[in-house]
């Protein structure tokens, strides 16, 4: 019985991937869309910026400030204009949208880098445009890093000139590095949900669900042949934007990739389960498909955190991110793969997570009809 | 043992509001061929889906290979074979991908029932490469018959499997449901056409969710009240509504090339009489012929008795 059980669902897997790849619309779906989004995140949103309007103010003027001025002034990114402003001088250059980033030295620099072998410049940046911000401060710590390598090869000595960057307005920087993290769940949802959510009740519209109903088949056996195709195309997706994104955006997986995976997987599912359930309620692909854009798609973008910080939601929005599965898996990719942390520090959103997913498939197994009505 | 019947079997939609079928009670002995006649919305597919497990019935019982349609649904699931009346294969597979799909769900394999559908199957093998949309109508009729057969069921549910099939297709289907019955399965089959009814051992006529008439297709004709008369004449648009204005006329309609003509008292002189009246009209050429009644001068008869 087991090994006629497994047979079926050999077959039934079989016919899936026939639909898939016999079908060229939904491959491109498939596959192409996750390519567009990241590279359209990937290029588009962190584009490289030249000749951004910057104000120096050098209180110390010594040979160290001036020095790195010049190697300032050299690069092609900035555009420098020196002043002494004061610091509300400074937020009100900002504020009328004159200046990109301030670089303040503090007297006795030079003095402090020789001497300490430690000195602070201040930097602040408008962090209401997050990659703009982001990407300057880090051409700027470029120039530093260069600066004090010339340095300690002409000194034999260790300095360190360490950046203080104060964010306005957006401290936390929300939405800008993290974009990759927000694709893959933005991305893995819609590829998992909407494609899933259109199968089973494509079957009902051909009319093709009267026959498998009429059939030996067990509920759950059609249930988990719908998904383990989708898991293995999802996964194959990861694989795609997580290459792209090392390859091509130059982003570092700092975690463990195999803990990456794990959790993925686990997340692809809890999609899977939600792009089915609609499909077991929907009357037609048309609704199926609106149900998903709807009730997923603007969730995952609005409500996960990497459009628009949650912590800023008035309350009733913040509880409904609680129930979102994107939002835990955001979270997830972000302590892996950009802080690099382990499963302990993640835990809780597995578990969470996990929760989420269990109920989801139990919801399928008992909103699966075995008539037509 | 009987291989299907129903009691009192009743099916409405929308919450009680749409009668689909009202009170349904017939047999299907074993190794029968039995049809469900009449027009499209009668009824007939609400049967079959009470039958194949698909809908629950509102009320009656119902049997199928002895096992009760509520009840014992999986035990139903593994025994029948079903051809809903759309098309319902997988039109992006090919002929043996469906088949063999369907032969693995069923936990079989083609080669285990091969005996059972060679003869048709042997019709579509030069195409199994072929993906299933791009069949023609009665390609795929013998495709879903394949699939619908290929786990050797007891009891075989086709319904309506000639609607839109070309007329040779249609001859050689029926001819493959006369070599399943020499196999012994149990055939229920609907259909709208009247012509194939008395293809059946018998067949139910069902009209408005009722059935009419349960007999074998020449004791349902039989049943037909009176004489019938094909009537021809050399201007048959005018002959129809002339034959309808005479006092005498029962009922007339047209059928093929003449027209079916029913009195509503038999009289020794109706045909003198009549003659007289057409050529009146100016109709030459006249023919008039006793006939035996079909199936469809029955049918249309008794609905039209149920309907007032």
């Amino acid at each position: 019985m087991r090994n006629s059980a497994l047979r079926q669902l050999f077959a039934f897997v079989q016919k899936e991937f026939y639909h898939v790849f016999r079908d060229r619309k939904t491959l491109l779906m498939l596959f192409g869309v996750p390519i567009a989004q990241i590279l359209l995140f990937g290029f588009l949103l962190t584009n490289e910026i030249k000749n951004a309007k910057i104000v120096v103010c050098d209180y110390a003027k010594d040979y160290g400030s001036q020095e790195i001025i010049r190697k300032i002034e050299a690069s092609k990114y900035f555009n420098v204009k020196k002043a002494s402003l004061s610091h509300d001088e400074i937020e009100a250059a900002f504020k009328s949208g004159e200046i990109k980033m301030a670089i303040v030295f503090p007297a006795g620099f030079y003095n402090d880098l020789s001497h300490l072998n430690k000195a602070q410049i201040q930097v602040i940046a408008d962090g209401s445009d997050p990659n703009t911000a982001t990407t300057l401060t880090s051409y700027l710590s470029s120039i530093l890093r260069d600066y004090q390598s010339q340095e300690m090869a002409q000194n034999n000595m260790p300095y360190t000139i360490v950046p203080e960057v104060k964010m306005l307005y957006n401290p936390e920087l929300l939405g800008a590095p993290n974009f990759v993290p927000g694709v893959m769940a933005l991305v893995l949802m819609l590829v998992c949900a909407m494609m899933t959510s259109i199968s089973i009740v494509k079957e009902k519209e051909l009319g093709t669900m009267e026959i498998l109903l009429v059939s030996p088949l067990k509920p759950f056996l059609v249930i988990i042949s719908k998904t383990i195709p989708y898991l293995l195309i999802s996964l194959m997706n990861l694989v795609v934007i997580l290459s792209l994104s090392v390859f091509l955006l130059h982003l570092e997986i700092k975690g463990s990739v195999l803990l990456l995976f794990a959790e993925s997987t686990l997340f692809i599912i809890s999609s899977l389960a939600l792009g089915l359930l609609i499909s077991v309620n929907a009357e037609s692909q048309m609704s199926a498909m609106m149900t998903s854009q709807l009730s997923l798609m603007m969730p995952t973008m609005i409500l996960t955190g990497f459009m628009f910080p949650i912590e800023n939601m008035p309350w009733v929005l913040r509880m409904i991110s609680n129930i979102v599965p994107s939002k835990y898996y955001y979270t997830i990719v972000k302590a892996v793969m950009l802080k690099g942390l382990g499963f302990s520090a993640i835990w809780q959103e597995t578990l969470i997570l996990g929760f989420i997913t269990f109920v989801l498939v139990m919801l399928n197994l008992r909103n699966f009809k075995t008539r037509l009505a | 043992m009987s291989a299907i019947t129903l009691d009192n079997i009743t099916k409405t939609y929308n919450k009680g509001s749409v009668l689909a079928v009202d009170k349904a009670t017939f047999e299907v002995a074993e190794g029968e061929t039995f049809g469900l006649i009449g027009p499209d919305g009668a009824g007939k597919t609400s049967i079959f889906r009470v039958l194949t497990t698909l809908l629950l019935p509102d009320g009656g019982n119902a049997t199928v290979a002895g096992l009760d349609v509520v009840k014992d649904y999986q035990a139903i699931r593994n025994c029948i074979g079903y051809m809903p009346g759309r098309f319902s294969l997988y039109q992006d597979l090919t002929v043996e991908e469906n088949l063999r799909f369907f032969a693995t769900i069923f936990n079989t394999s083609i080669e285990e029932n091969y005996a059972l559908i060679k003869d048709i199957y042997v019709q579509i093998e030069p195409f199994k490469k072929r993906r299933a949309g791009k069949l023609s109508g009665g390609m795929k009729q013998k495709l879903a018959l394949c699939c619908a057969l290929i786990h050797k069921p007891v009891v075989l549910f086709l319904d309506e499997p000639t609607t839109g099939v070309d007329a040779v297709s249609r001859v050689e289907f029926w001819d493959m449901l006369k070599r399943l019955k020499s196999q012994g399965i149990s055939i229920l089959v609907s259909t709208p056409y009247m012509d194939e009814a008395a293809l059946c051992d018998r067949i139910a006529l069902i009209e408005g969710g009722k059935i009419l008439s349960i007999d074998s297709p020449a004791n349902t004709v039989k049943k037909y009240p009176g004489k019938l008369y094909a009537v021809k004449s050399s201007n048959m648009h005018l002959l129809l509504q002339d034959l309808r204005n005479y006092e005498g006329t029962h009922s007339c309609f047209t059928f093929g090339d003449s027209m079916h003509l029913s009195f509503k008292q038999e009289a020794e002189d109706n045909i003198s009489k009549l003659t007289a009246y057409l050529t009146s009209k100016g109709h030459q050429q006249l023919e008039i012929n006793e006939i035996d009644a079909g199936i469809e001068d029955y049918f249309i008869r008794i609905t039209e008795k149920a309907n007032g």
